[in-house]
């Protein structure tokens, strides 16, 4: 294990962890996003909303998520999108979050006992207003933990986009591990950091889940 | 630059031959993962502490780290301790590890889920531990985790898109051979998401199947 090379590469892999922290926050507040209009349309009462809902869910979770940062990065000009590496990075990674996100809130929300909405119309609530008051604040409690795990692949994921070059932990990892021929050293270093992210912000969940819990 | 969809046909073969390779990976890191994990599993549970602690190790650092910086230090360090390995199985190996892991947590709560009496009535039929856990703990155990082991297949056949970047020259590197030579990533991309989305589905359904099958055979 050659210590002196890994104290020296060191601030350059702190320095991308900022960098993969600033994708992670980004991506999981677009994949929220993505997932409450997802969510949304699942539950809508419109079918081609339901329909295009449930499409949008298919064909991202169908697909791998570095084939759809392909499309959207080198395939985006075609067809009139230019964005830089890191743009594609949090639109592309948080379009694919928000597809396994939009199925966690619709596995929380089918998980409300059925007696719940309809006790909630018998008296005379409106749909959307039993789905306010009702639903979704039982809902909430059930969908922080599993969201959490979302969130949790979500930083891992941010990895992909080392394969469009945005100069990440990953990539810097990969490009210390081609100049130094030193890979166990570098994946330590880079292994440990998003340990440590991942850890921070398993605290964080953790901590919502017990707030949000009534008992 | 507009859309040209005409291009594909020329370079079809060579996709279609990538999206050969995909599925042989595939199925090559799937076997790796699920008897990796099966292993991994009992060591796991039953395995003296010096054994377990070294695995315990591995299994946390390969749960917290993204599985392109782990296909990076295989197939580099393969190298760099002088196993000269092709990238096809490097990244077999690396996939099937990944989901070696997270396979084995599945299989330790199904274990350990499994009647203590199926133990106890094997143990006193005279069958030794290693034959109780090997005839009646471990197929029991199998039967109970398969749909959650067929999602993490699921995952696995996405995430082989990633050994395109250590060089095994799958469904995603064909596509990106083609667009060497066209400089058409919108329509070869497209036409790689479609490819995936069939095998998908495919997967998908078959394992809907072994669900369905199994849940009869109760």
């Amino acid at each position: 294990m050659d210590y002196e090379l890994m104290q020296r590469v060191f601030p350059y892999f702190l320095e991308a962890a900022w960098t993969t922290i600033l994708l992670s926050v980004l991506t999981a507040v677009l994949g929220l996003a993505c997932a409450i209009v997802g969510a949304s349309a699942r539950f809508s009462r419109f079918a081609v909303f339901r329909i295009l809902g449930a499409a949008y869910v298919s064909v991202f979770r169908g697909t791998p998520a570095l084939i759809q940062l392909f499309i959207l990065y080198f395939g985006g000009p075609q067809i009139g999108i230019q964005l830089d590496a890191f743009e594609a990075g949090v639109i592309g990674l948080g379009l694919n979050a928000g597809a396994y996100m939009t199925e966690t809130i619709r596995g929380a929300i089918i998980a409300v006992d059925k007696g719940q909405k309809e006790a909630a119309r018998t008296l005379g609530m409106s749909r959307w207003q039993a789905m306010r008051n009702v639903i979704l604040p039982q809902a909430m409690r059930l969908m922080i933990r599993p969201l959490g795990v979302n969130i949790n692949a979500l930083i891992k994921g941010t990895a992909l986009v080392a394969a469009i070059s945005v100069v990440e932990l990953t990539y810097t990892a990969q490009r210390y591990i081609g100049s130094t021929y030193k890979p166990f050293e570098m994946f330590l270093i880079a292994g440990v950091l998003y340990m440590i992210i991942i850890y921070v912000v398993g605290l964080g969940i953790a901590w919502a889940d017990r707030k949000a819990r009534i008992i | 630059m507009g859309l040209d969809f005409s291009v594909i046909p020329k370079y079809l073969d060579i996709v279609l031959i990538g999206a050969l390779w995909t599925i042989a990976i595939t199925v090559g890191a799937a076997v790796v993962s699920f008897f990796g994990g099966i292993l991994l599993a009992v060591i796991a549970l039953y395995a003296p502490a010096v054994v377990r602690w070294p695995f315990r190790v591995f299994s946390f650092l390969f749960m917290g780290t993204p599985l392109l910086l782990q296909l990076f230090l295989i197939y580099f360090g393969l190298v760099q301790i002088g196993i000269d390995v092709p990238a096809f199985v490097a990244g077999v190996v690396g996939l099937g590890l990944h989901f070696a892991v997270y396979n084995s947590e599945l299989f330790q709560t199904s274990i350990l889920a499994v009647d203590k009496g199926q133990v106890e009535a094997a143990r006193t039929l005279g069958l030794s531990r290693m034959q109780a856990l090997r005839k009646v703990v471990v197929p029991q155990a199998i039967r109970d985790v398969i749909p959650p082991i067929g999602n993490n297949m699921i995952a696995l056949l996405k995430d082989s898109a990633l050994v395109s970047v250590i060089g095994v020259s799958e469904l995603t590197l064909s596509a990106q051979r083609a667009i060497g030579s066209t400089y058409r990533p919108f329509e070869f991309y497209v036409l790689v998401a479609v490819l995936y989305y069939i095998i998908n589905l495919v997967m998908e359904t078959v394992l809907r199947h072994v669900e369905r099958r199994i849940q009869v055979s109760r």
